[in-house]
């Protein structure tokens, strides 16, 4: 196992992945600035002015065209990042689907929010939860570090799998958080990456090709089951290149999933992102009190690990999901109905709650997550930290 | 600079037989003579539209050259991307070919849903050309007006009806927004008048920074005239000063083509069906003609304050 020198520091979340973006030294970056992601791209933009990186930095006039800048890019053969939240996500929505359908290595940090109306700039799953089905791969980071190394790990996933990736931070308690962080040195971080994905078979390559086609109805679900399949292969691509990251860089991340207190548990709960350490804290406590609870922290959204949480679940018989979005269908939040409908193949198969919570950047207090893990589960949907604390309202 | 049709014609494969556009369709030949006038390999980015879809059905590519479409919004954003893409890629001895990017889209994909980001493509400043194909209305999607149709015409959704005789509104004069971003070169041509379609296409191409030819296309669906009128059809647009050719070179305005003795706009409305419900109404006419004579009159006077 190789360790490389690393430096310790201070930064944000958003300076990590500023930081983490000029040593992957991207041939273009195209971006519009967007709370709660606006100051990677500030950093970046300075990197730049300072001749610290000499990437190609578009500035465009939307998120729509920071997307569409990136797709051209990419097709070209480039290297190629940029950032967005929430609303700019959205706006960017139609296009995920180009980049994905084209098979393009585009990597995109999220800085996760919520999404209008009421307007709301602060940090929730909505504008993530808003794209799963658009192709492409989403990870999602628990700290300031990971977000760091899921950034240049995401390079790698993305290259390799053919299909563009979004390294997903909690808006605000992720993006905006100083937090101590091992820092590799630059060149550490190319020598992982290499010179980049132009090929003789891109765009601009030997022979001209035609990039972006119409497909009629001989041949749109071809390539729409071949996305499949290429997701279907990501999960294995993201194990690897997770161990290529660890005997390159030293640093252990998890690849699919992070299992914590599972070994004996009877109940658990699962989440998605930064606030895990406030999970992980309660399931510390309750633990000392006698009761075996674990947790489990999906790193990865899409492609879905179904398999692997199906085996770490299953021996549960409680299964209590935590998530910062919904789907308004009565029946949960994202996490919980896709968590329902991996465990739905076991022949026991563990009662599920779902409990939203912290959406618009709500904070979830321990004796509210006290309250509830003391209440027990109740096998139903429940908002947790509402005002009025209840179950799903009745409509007026 | 002078073209020589034969020679021209030898330089460029073209656009491949087979490709699925309409017979007597305006923008073949603006395709075909990009091609042979362009002196370096071009890529082509295309908005989703009728140039699109004929030309890219899979398995089948009518084009000779690197080709991407990626959306109908955002042929000049995409074109940035790849602009920015060769550059970089040239800087770090990646890429030794010098490819010019033309970014092509049609009334629709420029005028409406795209003009944020050509207007945004031509204020950063590419060195991408772009091509607006305007044949009028959104054609392949069953003729809808767009902002480009003129006022007075008949399409799917200005229909002439008891209440509504066709378009109500006057056409948007884009080639004069894209000339207020300041950029370095901007024109109007014709595909009736290919050699000056050709210089136009030719000058925009050595032109480093953002570029703009606006290319009256006539639809022979859309329009409602027989395939073979076509180049009529854009000469009688042409000769009416119902579309001017000129160029705005650094700010300065050129008229290209003066029709010796102008034809009156009722020349041009006679050949087509979609002005026939005007034809009748000598007041509607007249209306279309002082709004021709008044946009003649501008565009004198620009060129005018110029010298």
């Amino acid at each position: 196992m190789k360790t490389v020198a690393t430096r310790r520091v201070a930064l944000t979340g958003n300076e990590a992945v500023a930081l983490a973006w000029k040593q992957i030294r991207p041939h273009v970056v195209a971006a519009y600035p967007i709370t709660p992601a606006t100051q990677i791209v500030e950093r970046f933009s300075q990197y730049v002015a300072d001749g610290e990186v000499d990437t190609e930095f578009i500035p465009v006039e939307s998120e729509h065209s920071a997307l569409s800048a990136c797709v051209g890019a990419a097709a070209a053969g480039a290297r190629v990042l940029t950032a967005t939240a929430s609303q700019g996500l959205a706006l960017m929505h139609e296009i995920l689907y180009v980049a994905s359908g084209l098979r393009l290595p585009i990597v995109m940090n999220v800085g996760t929010r919520a999404l209008s109306a009421p307007i709301n700039i602060h940090g929730d799953h909505s504008d993530v939860m808003g794209s799963r089905d658009a192709g492409w791969v989403q990870m999602f980071a628990r700290t300031v570090q990971e977000a760091y190394d899921r950034t240049i790990l995401a390079v790698r996933v993305a290259e390799r799998a053919r299909l563009p990736v979004m390294v997903c931070l909690d808006g605000f308690t992720l993006t905006h958080s100083l937090e101590p962080v091992e820092v590799y040195p630059d060149e550490a971080v190319q020598a992982f990456l290499g010179e980049g994905p132009r090929d003789g078979s891109s765009l601009l390559g030997e022979e001209p090709i035609t990039v972006g086609p119409l497909a009629l109805p001989d041949s749109y679900m071809e390539f729409r089951r071949a996305l499949a399949e290429a997701h279907a292969r990501a999960l294995r691509i993201l194990e690897e290149e997770t161990e290529a990251f660890h005997v390159h860089f030293g640093r252990d991340l998890p690849a699919l999933l992070e299992p914590f207190g599972m070994e004996d548990a009877e109940e658990s709960v699962v989440i998605l992102g930064a606030y895990a350490d406030v999970v992980e804290e309660a399931v510390r406590r309750w633990r000392e009190r006698g009761r075996r609870l674990g947790m489990v922290r999906l790193v990865v959204f899409r492609p879905f690990p179904a398999e692997e949480l199906r085996r770490v679940l299953a021996r549960t018989s409680e299964v209590v999901v935590l998530e910062r979005a919904d789907t308004l269908s009565g029946l949960g939040g994202p996490l919980a109905v896709e968590v329902r409908a991996a465990l739905y193949d076991l022949a026991e198969r563990p009662r599920l709650t779902d409990a939203i919570f912290g959406l618009g950047g709500r904070e979830l207090r321990d004796a509210e997550l006290d309250a509830f893990l003391e209440a027990g589960p109740r096998g139903r949907v429940v908002y947790l930290g509402l005002k009025e604390a209840g179950d799903v309202p009745e409509p007026a | 600079m002078s073209l020589n049709l034969r020679e021209l014609s030898q330089r460029t494969q073209g656009l491949a037989p087979g490709h699925r556009a309409c017979a007597g369709c305006g923008f073949p030949p603006v395709v075909r003579l990009l091609l042979a006038v362009a002196e370096r390999p071009v890529v082509v980015v295309n908005a989703t539209g009728c140039m699109e879809v004929v030309t890219t059905i899979y398995p089948y590519s009518a084009w000779p050259v690197p080709y991407l479409h990626n959306a109908f919004e955002n042929a000049a954003a995409t074109a940035s991307g790849v602009e920015a893409a060769i550059k970089a890629l040239r800087r770090r001895g990646q890429l030794d070919t010098d490819f010019k990017v033309v970014a092509i889209g049609g009334d629709g994909g420029t005028y409406d849903i795209g003009l944020q980001s050509l207007s945004g493509a031509l204020e950063r400043g590419h060195d991408l050309l772009y091509i607006c194909y305007n044949n009028e209305a959104y054609m392949n999607t069953g003729i809808q007006r767009s902002s480009a149709t003129p006022q007075g015409a008949r399409t799917t959704t200005s229909p002439v009806g008891t209440a509504q005789r066709g378009k109500p509104q006057p056409r948007k004069d884009l080639t004069e927004i894209v000339v207020a971003h300041g950029i370095p070169y901007a024109a109007q041509a014709s595909v009736s008048h290919w050699a000056d379609l050709g210089r136009k296409l030719q000058k925009a191409l050595r032109i480093s920074g953002p570029t703009f030819v606006n290319v009256l296309t006539p639809c022979p669906p859309g329009w409602d005239y027989p395939p073979e009128k076509t180049v009529e059809v854009a000469r009688l647009a042409v000769e009416s000063r119902y579309w001017p050719l000129y160029e705005v070179e650094g700010g300065r305005y050129r008229i290209t083509y003066v029709p010796r003795e102008p034809v009156p706009v009722r020349a041009f409305l006679e050949v087509q069906g979609r002005f026939r419900h005007l034809l009748q109404d000598e007041a509607a006419v007249a209306d279309l003609q002082r709004w021709v004579d008044a946009n003649w009159e501008r565009l004198r006077a620009r060129k005018a304050k110029d010298h």
